[in-house]
């Protein structure tokens, strides 16, 4: 019996070490020479005086990253996708991942400090920027970065007074996906998810996520335009509550909702769900495992990303990352990434190389079609000066809209 | 003196061995303090230093935007918002109260199975039943939870059955597969307790209360209870503590947020001191819980 009491002890132990396993000593929030006030644009800092690197030494041998889920294919699944194997045996640096659920997660997951790196959004960029938690990246030093769509250099999320701090990986909106069998006609709205007593009660998939407050926003911008929605990551109080109020409607239609891809992707095999938010990643799986979903990028637009591999300023693996940022802008392993993904490549010669894979891929996920991805509004921080020059008002921070959602989740 | 000589010349070791020996054996409680030091330097480090960390970190600061964690830089944030959420609340409130009606399912079903294992049953049949209620535990806790998945979830097992009765899956997010999920998971440690308290009673308090005339009920509910109750209650620390503290199940059985999973969320979404401060509840509670168990004799029953 007393084992059995141990055994209880130690599960409470393993809940204890759960519950401040993130709380660890994480890297000091030391900011470094031009790190915080990074928004705010006070004066040019030249990139000499930040500290970067000047040439990529050898490998270190190891190089661990954070990464969405499919980021890192080694052709497990499909033996066509394999960008690591051929970067591990060209650099010696062996890669190891962690999967992050949500923007969130992974910049908790960067300040326990035990990563190289990062495939960042939009919302965790600019945490992790003025958080101290990655360095400027000396693109210089990166022989593929010329060959980037400029449309995709100096983004306001990666570049601070014109530095870099991470290379694009690839693009893409979040979609409404559906089961076809279920869900006739063919959605061209979000209307199914947020027009109340959904007639998919109980079956619908939506992204477990505090970002997803800014998907009720964006339907409250195309349905309620009095109130002055402009930005949906960026809410008054009055806005914001809003957006709550709808995402109540939607909870009492019970939505399932989703933390990983493997969770939608099992859900809508089961039948427990038949329409949802989600990313061409899963509909891409589902439809090769012959699963009658298909996804729509619907009139009102829809909330997005734009992904950057940043490093990490106490990364043990630098130059490890260095050759890593550079292979995910070559052209066969960006174009391998992002058509595995589902997402715009961000080359020209990934553009290329991608049509040996899928024909017609970066035309398919607009890779240069800059008006498609204005209907496309990236994820980003909700920031307490609404992250705009005007002083007069105050928007819902990223703490509130974190404690909203787990009210929204656990109430 | 030659026999001495002879000693002393023997290599040394054994010698001071010897001497350690005998000076430690006129010496009991160092040998006692010796013995226990590795287990409770242990015990002292790993296990009270993690708590008092957490204690600690529940008063830590964070920045609000990035989420960086100050360590002893003090604040009563995350208490002052775990008191003026209501979620907060209503989590601890869902999961004390399912735990408690795992226990009491629990306690239901393993009272007639002890009894039978414990009293009727013949010894090979009392040795299978023992094998197959520890069986399960042979099995790791998520291939456990993940088989309850497929049963549970649409086009499951669940749904073949009650289909043609015209009643569907309601899915993975039903409050009531957290209750069904954990209630089998911790049966065994319910059973086995019970079972061992209902060995415990002397045949001849069961012959001395019929021959004074009590009919069965009577005998179960004025004899066998009370000596069996303390087993109980030792069972109930078990499926209490372990529902109270599980944040597995309920989210992959029911999407329901216990006060695990808030504390999970928070520790992987960068709020540490929020998680910690939420951690002290479950400890509380824990702490009470035992002390009353102690005090109902719960602690001679193990």
């Amino acid at each position: 019996m007393f084992q059995r009491r141990l055994g209880g002890a130690l599960a409470v132990v393993a809940l204890i070490a759960a519950a401040c396993g993130g709380g660890g000593p994480s890297s000091a929030p030391t900011g470094g020479a031009g790190g915080p006030g990074a928004t705010s644009g006070t004066g040019a800092s030249p990139a000499a005086s930040l500290d970067m690197p000047t040439a990529i030494g050898d490998g270190e041998g190891a190089l661990n990253l954070v990464i969405w889920a499919g980021y890192a294919e080694r052709g497990a699944s499909d033996p066509a996708y394999d960008w690591v194997t051929p970067f591990e045996t060209a650099t010696g640096c062996k890669v190891t991942t962690q999967d992050m659920t949500d923007s969130n997660n992974g910049v908790s997951l960067m300040q326990s400090g035990n990563y190289d790196g990062i495939s960042a959004s939009g919302d965790a960029t600019t945490r992790l920027i003025q958080g101290g938690i990655v360095a400027p990246v000396n693109v210089d030093l990166l022989t593929n970065w010329p060959n980037v769509f400029p449309g995709l250099k100096g983004l306001p999320h990666n570049t601070v007074n014109g530095v870099p701090y991470g290379v694009p990986h690839g693009r893409g909106p979040n979609l409404l996906g559906y089961n076809k069998d279920v869900v006739t006609p063919a959605p061209t709205t979000w209307d199914p998810i947020w027009e109340g007593g959904s007639a998919y009660k109980g079956k619908i998939s939506i992204y477990d996520s505090s970002i997803f407050i800014a998907d009720a926003a964006l339907h409250l911008m195309a349905k309620h335009p009095e109130l002055g929605i402009k930005d949906p990551y960026q809410l008054t109080q009055a806005q914001f509550d809003e957006a709550i109020k709808l995402l109540q409607a939607l909870n009492a239609n019970q939505p399932t909702y989703w933390g990983t891809a493997t969770d939608q992707q099992t859900s809508y095999t089961s039948g427990d769900v038949v329409i949802g938010t989600t990313w061409q990643y899963q509909v891409n799986l589902l439809v090769a495992d012959k699963q009658p979903i298909e996804a729509v990028l619907p009139d009102e637009g829809s909330t997005g990303w734009s992904d950057t591999w940043m490093i990490a300023k106490a990364a043990k693996h630098p130059n490890c990352m260095y050759k890593w940022m550079d292979h995910m802008m070559s052209a066969e392993a960006n174009a391998e990434a992002t058509v595995w993904f589902g997402e715009a490549a961000t080359s020209p010669q990934a553009c290329e190389a991608a049509e040996k894979l899928s024909p017609g891929h970066c035309t398919q996920m607009h890779a240069t079609d800059e008006a498609y991805f204005s209907k496309v509004h990236y994820w980003a921080t909700p920031q307490q000066d609404c992250a705009d020059s005007d002083p007069a008002t105050t928007c819902v921070t990223q703490d509130d809209w974190v404690n909203a959602w787990t009210t929204l989740r656990g109430g | 003196m030659s026999s001495l000589a002879a000693t002393e010349a023997a290599p040394g070791r054994p010698g001071l061995r010897r001497r350690a020996a005998a000076w430690l054996h006129a010496r009991p409680r160092l040998q006692l303090g010796l013995l226990l030091a590795g287990p409770l330097g242990w015990l002292g480090l790993a296990y009270f230093g993690s708590l008092a960390i957490l204690l600690l970190s529940a008063f830590w600061t964070k920045d609000s935007f990035t989420g960086n964690v100050e360590p002893f830089t003090w604040s009563l944030r995350a208490f002052q918002q775990l008191f003026a959420g209501e979620v907060y609340r209503t989590v601890a409130v869902r999961t004390i109260g399912i735990a408690a009606l795992v226990t009491i399912t629990d306690a239901l079903l393993a009272l007639p199975i002890a009894y039978y294992m414990a009293r009727i049953a013949s010894p090979r049949t009392r040795s299978l039943l023992v094998i197959a209620i520890v069986m399960p535990l042979w099995a790791a806790y998520l291939v456990k939870v993940y088989a309850w998945r497929t049963i549970l979830q649409g086009h499951g097992l669940l749904e073949f059955v009650t289909a043609p009765f015209g009643i569907e899956s309601t899915g993975l997010t039903n409050i009531a597969n957290a209750w069904l999920v954990l209630s089998y998971l911790w049966l065994p440690y319910m059973i086995l307790p019970v079972y061992a308290g209902f060995e415990r009673i002397p045949a001849s308090y069961l012959e001395a209360s019929s021959d004074l005339g009590a009919k069965a009920g009577t005998t179960f509910r004025r004899v066998v209870l009370p000596l069996v109750f303390p087993a109980l209650v030792a069972g109930s620390i078990f499926t209490f503590s372990l529902s109270l503290g599980d944040y597995i199940t309920p989210d992959l059985v029911a999407d329901a947020k216990f006060i695990g999973n808030v504390i999970y969320d928070n520790s992987a979404l960068g709020d540490p001191p929020l998680a910690a401060a939420y951690a002290m509840l479950p400890i509380a509670i824990m702490t009470i819980y035992l002390l009353i168990a102690r005090r109902l004799g719960a602690f001679a029953s193990l």
